[in-house]
């Protein structure tokens, strides 16, 4: 009975996107408010309906109901419920159903909190949102059913598959998807601001927040995808650089772009058809990621190669949301008025810098990422590009983008004073000499690309640190004057520090645990003792042992430094039955000076077993610096809600605010 | 100068092209190009318990074309294609020979007494030896043997009646015409 | 400062910036693009020693010999085989029989240096979620199924 709920709700979803697609595009032509307004309520009702399915396909896996294939194909009785449950959108159909319902979810939030939008640009904006949740919607009636009936019914379902059981993988995908439907929401704006052919900074002010939160979830979501690849894999590598990976990284560099270039509109009204054109691609990126991975067309080989009409739909659906977009921008933008003029040396030059810089990069990622379709298709060659391309291109190109990070936010608007700028950054370019000269005398022998990225680090800490001080004119007044500056200072200032200081730890993570990382690899017997990393690693033995659902070897290490007690280890090496699998538990214990990983492998027959130890000095820094820049774009975003609730205040607010409202009270 | 504004369009339009061609045309799972009209490899299989009779090399060249399936009770996608295997047994469309692979045969038996035999024989390759000598990469995967006994075609995942009808129907009407 | 001018200097700086990623992008491609190869294909288009390529193909029964964490294997394709040697912790799933990628390159005497090696993953057909996950791990890279 719930599968077929689910299916009928499905089903007047779909007839209410249509309708939300329609009525309010013909209502804002013709000034039919009536028809404007419909909008609203078709997103409310959209969204209950797509909630009903939802809960009704929760039900049938909470209750492992197994006349349901995808139940079926996705639980198991024996999971526990948190995984029954992230079962739900653990798989093809379910993930889509949650797409469509974080589409549905967002398109009611912009109804909702929209009251201060235009009637036409939100029923606009509603009618866009109403589109994309059609194609969607029909993608998943039509070639992914998640409420199709298996008859009979099998006595227990197959989805025990230990990989997924994990909270680190559970929770990705979900946070990638609002990342990637949150840039559906700045789609539809920049999509509904090029039919009523006018941008303004009030249209930027409504779109920042809404890529700002999809910025800040697609940074979460990536960082548990790598997170969980580190620690559940095996072997220590946190990004491969696969099609995957960059399907994700991809939308996540437009929309930091994209954040940057809706400043420019806002404060100064300039970059309008450049930021226009950001939002279709962000989004766009998103779809195409979703069909590289879904489609079948590259690296995959089994998961869509049955099923051939998914692949044929979602490309139709591409050509027509991002054909039909960048087509839309190539007739009306020309038509949109440029804005204000400014120097090359300001704080719009430095940000249109910043713009050229990571669109480069998202270019040469997309081009590896696609260049084994195209020789493929061209040549008939097979070939993976791995991460040297990636490497070689990513990093040169990353690395003047951090040097100007920390010049940027000194800079003033329209004209800048780069010499003065200069001698006040003077402290932290000091900073990232000397402490790239101390590594380079404490750890004789370091590459000097550690070297450069440890001094980039400092550079751009330090940086955003005195860009901070300078504003809240720390130690240039009594203490008190400081702390009401900073009280007074917009939350978004404070953000964007905050979330440059991430970008900051990022950087120091990776540069350190890639440059001082020690590794053992060896058979070791019970009772021998390693050093690795400056900690000693004694071997204890390994047992068999048996799980609920798998018999595994477990290794026992015990790791000390000094005299002290230490920490014991206890790595897996599990045998799955049902399906016959083979999973690597390596044994890590994080420290914010380095995290200790141990891997057991197969014993060598005689008593010993083969084990890989690392030290990875700083590597957690990775992770905490994407959970600060994550932090960063919320603190940003508390700022923005508080503006667009009262726009009233918003003039005093803002710090620079030379171009005029356009907000409605 | 209007002409810079088309130029995504266009850059997109040159991708989706490239796109639309890999996604016809160009299949990552093409059947290892050396099994193909080639004798199927040697073996001989004792049958899932119950399941009778076995199969060997032998009994694939049978004068007709046969189906040979490669499933396992711990396999998901199995269940997929089951109920349309169990279909053509029933209305006698073609022999399918069952290949269990890598599996136990109480849970092979009990997964046959469930959802019912669509094969006409069974052989169980317990340690998939044998899926090696056919370059098994996966369950499900269904080969489709000439009347006298060579491999004709390999369908990797689930088959589905779109997928039958589109690989292995025109090889049947071609062996029967 | 002229209009015309500062359009300029955005326009020079968009351009150097684009010829330095192309310079990147066409330097980078001569080494990094990793050829796939099965043994079959290595006979007819041979790899000069050296060259970073992948291998592909099935691990040989009974021929691996595993010395502590050397292991001296032979992946074939059924109809040539090609000898690897490995130094590391092999994957979870690299058995005999199994599909192999091994990445690395061919010394002069045809031995195979591998420096990575990936067993494909290949019990069952996967949702794609779990492909992803597993395609992340590296511990299934499907190029190797032709």
């Amino acid at each position: 009975m719930v599968a077929e709920i689910g299916q009928f709700v499905l089903i007047l979803a779909l007839v209410t996107a249509c309708f939300q697609g329609a009525l309010p595009l013909i209502g804002a032509a013709r000034e039919n408010r009536p028809l404007m307004r419909f909008g609203d309520n078709a997103a409310f009702v959209q969204f209950a309906a797509i909630s009903g399915a939802f809960a009704c396909l929760t039900i049938g896996y909470v209750t492992s109901d197994f006349s349901i294939l995808n139940v079926v194909n996705n639980s198991h009785s024996l999971k526990p419920m948190l995984y029954k449950i992230s079962g739900v959108w653990g798989n093809h159909e379910g993930s889509l159903l949650l797409w469509s319902w974080i589409l549905a979810l967002f398109g009611m939030a912009v109804a909702f909190f929209g009251r201060n939008l235009p009637d036409s640009l939100k029923a606009r904006v509603l009618a866009i949102q109403g589109l994309i949740g059609v194609g969607f919607l029909m993608f998943i009636l039509f070639t992914s059913n998640p409420f199709e009936r298996i008859s009979p019914a099998p006595l227990d379902g197959n989805g025990l598959n230990p990989l997924l059981q994990d909270p680190g993988l559970a929770f990705h995908p979900p946070f990638l998807y609002l990342g990637y439907v949150g840039l559906s929401i700045t789609f539809s704006f920049a999509i509904a601001a090029l039919i009523e052919g006018r941008v303004d900074p009030a249209w930027a002010r409504w779109v920042r927040p809404w890529t700002l939160a999809a910025w800040g979830f697609l940074t979460i979501g990536i960082a548990l995808g790598s997170w969980w690849a580190y620690y559940e894999l095996g072997w220590g590598g946190w990004w491969f650089w696969d099609p995957v990976e960059n399907a994700s990284f991809m939308p996540w560099l437009a929309a930091t772009a994209l954040l940057h270039s809706a400043i420019v509109v806002e404060k100064r009204d300039a970059l309008k058809n450049w930021t226009i054109l950001l939002a279709i691609i962000a989004f766009s990126l998103s779809l195409l990621g979703t069909f590289l991975v879904r489609s079948g067309v590259l690296n995959s080989v089994h998961a869509f190669a049955s099923d051939p009409a998914r692949g044929v739909f979602i490309l139709i659906f591409l050509i027509f949301v991002i054909g039909g977009s960048l087509l839309l921008y190539g007739i009306r933008a020309p038509k949109m008025k440029g804005g204000g003029l400014f120097a090359p040396i300001s704080r719009e030059g430095s940000l249109v810098l910043n713009n050229l810089l990571l669109s480069t990069i998202t270019a040469t990622v997309l081009l590896g990422t696609l260049y084994p379709i195209f020789l493929d298709a061209f040549t008939g060659a097979k070939v993976s590009v791995g991460p040297p391309y990636f490497n070689a291109t990513f990093l040169p190109l990353a690395l003047p983008l951090v040097v100007a990070m920390a010049f940027g936010p000194f800079l003033a608007w329209k004209r800048g004073d780069l010499a003065g700028i200069v001698s006040r950054l003077k402290f932290a370019l000091f900073a990232a000499l000397a402490f790239s000269g101390f590594l380079w005398w404490w750890q004789t022998g370091t590459p000097v690309m550690a070297l450069l990225g440890m001094g980039l680090f400092a550079w751009l800490l330090v940086g955003s640190v005195l860009e901070w001080a300078e504003r809240i004119k720390l130690f240039r007044g009594p203490l008190a004057n400081s702390w009401k500056r900073m009280i007074q200072l917009p939350r978004s200032a404070h953000g964007m520090t905050v979330a440059h200081i991430g970008v900051a730890l990022v950087i120091l993570g990776i540069t350190a645990s890639e440059a001082w990382q020690s590794e053992h690899l060896g058979v070791m017997r019970p009772g021998e003792t390693v050093t690795v990393g400056g900690y000693d690693f004694r071997f204890d033995g390994a047992e068999a042992i048996t799980g609920p659902n798998y018999d595994a070897i477990q290794g026992t290490f015990l790791a000390y430094k000094g005299d002290n007690k230490g920490v014991y280890l206890y790595p897996e090496q599990r045998r799955y039955t049902d399906p016959p699998m083979e999973t690597t538990e390596a044994a890590i214990r994080p420290m914010l000076s380095a995290d200790l990983y141990t891997v057991i492998g197969e014993a060598d027959g005689d008593g010993g077993y083969a084990v890989r130890i690392y030290h990875k000095p700083f590597i957690s820094w990775i992770w905490i610096g994407a959970f600060v820049m994550f932090a960063g774009g919320a603190l940003s975003l508390s700022d923005r809600r508080l503006r667009l609730g009262a726009p009233g205040r918003a003039k005093r607010a803002s710090a620079v605010s030379s171009a005029p409202s356009e907000a409605k009270g | 100068m209007k002409l810079k504004f088309l130029v995504p369009v266009l850059t997109f339009a040159a991708i989706a092209v490239v796109l639309w061609y890999a996604l016809f045309n160009l299949n990552p799972t093409e059947i290892p190009s050396e099994l193909v009209s080639k004798p199927a490899p040697e073996f001989a299989l004792e049958p899932v318990p119950g399941y009778g009779p076995g199969l060997a090399q032998a009994d694939l060249a049978t004068g007709k074309v046969t189906l040979l399936n490669v499933f396992a009770s711990w396999c998901a996608a199995c269940m997929a294609e089951h109920p349309f295997f169990m279909e053509l047994k029933k209305q006698n469309v073609v022999e399918i020979y069952g290949l269990n692979y890598k599996d136990k045969p109480d849970a092979a038996a009990q997964w046959l007494d469930r959802h019912g035999n669509p094969y006409a024989r069974t052989g169980m390759d317990l340690k998939g030896r044998i899926g090696i000598d056919f370059g098994v990469y996966g369950v499900p995967e269904t080969f489709v043997i000439s009347a006298d006994g060579k491999i004709l075609d390999k369908i990797i995942g689930p088959v589905s009646k779109d997928m039958f009808d589109m690989r292995i129907r025109p090889l049947l009407n071609e062996a029967g015409s | 400062m002229t209009r015309k001018k500062r359009r300029l200097y955005f326009v020079l700086a968009g351009m150097i910036v684009l010829s330095i990623a192309a310079a990147l992008v066409l330097m980078s491609f001569q080494d990094s693009l990793v050829f796939f190869r099965s043994p079959s294909d290595l006979v007819e288009k041979p790899i000069s020693p050296g060259r970073n390529f992948r291998l592909g193909g099935l691990v040989e029964e009974g021929s691996i010999d595993s010395q502590g964490v050397t292991h001296r294997f032979r992946v074939t394709d059924l109809n040539e085989t090609v000898p690897v040697t490995f130094d590391g912790l092999l994957p979870d799933l690299f058995r005999e029989g199994q599909g192999v990628v091994a990445e690395g390159s061919l010394t002069e005497e045809g031995l195979f240096v591998a420096t990575n090696v990936l067993a494909k993953h290949d019990e069952n057909y996967m949702p794609p979620e779990v492909a992803e996950a597993l395609k992340k791990s590296g511990q299934w890279k499907p190029e190797g199924s032709d």
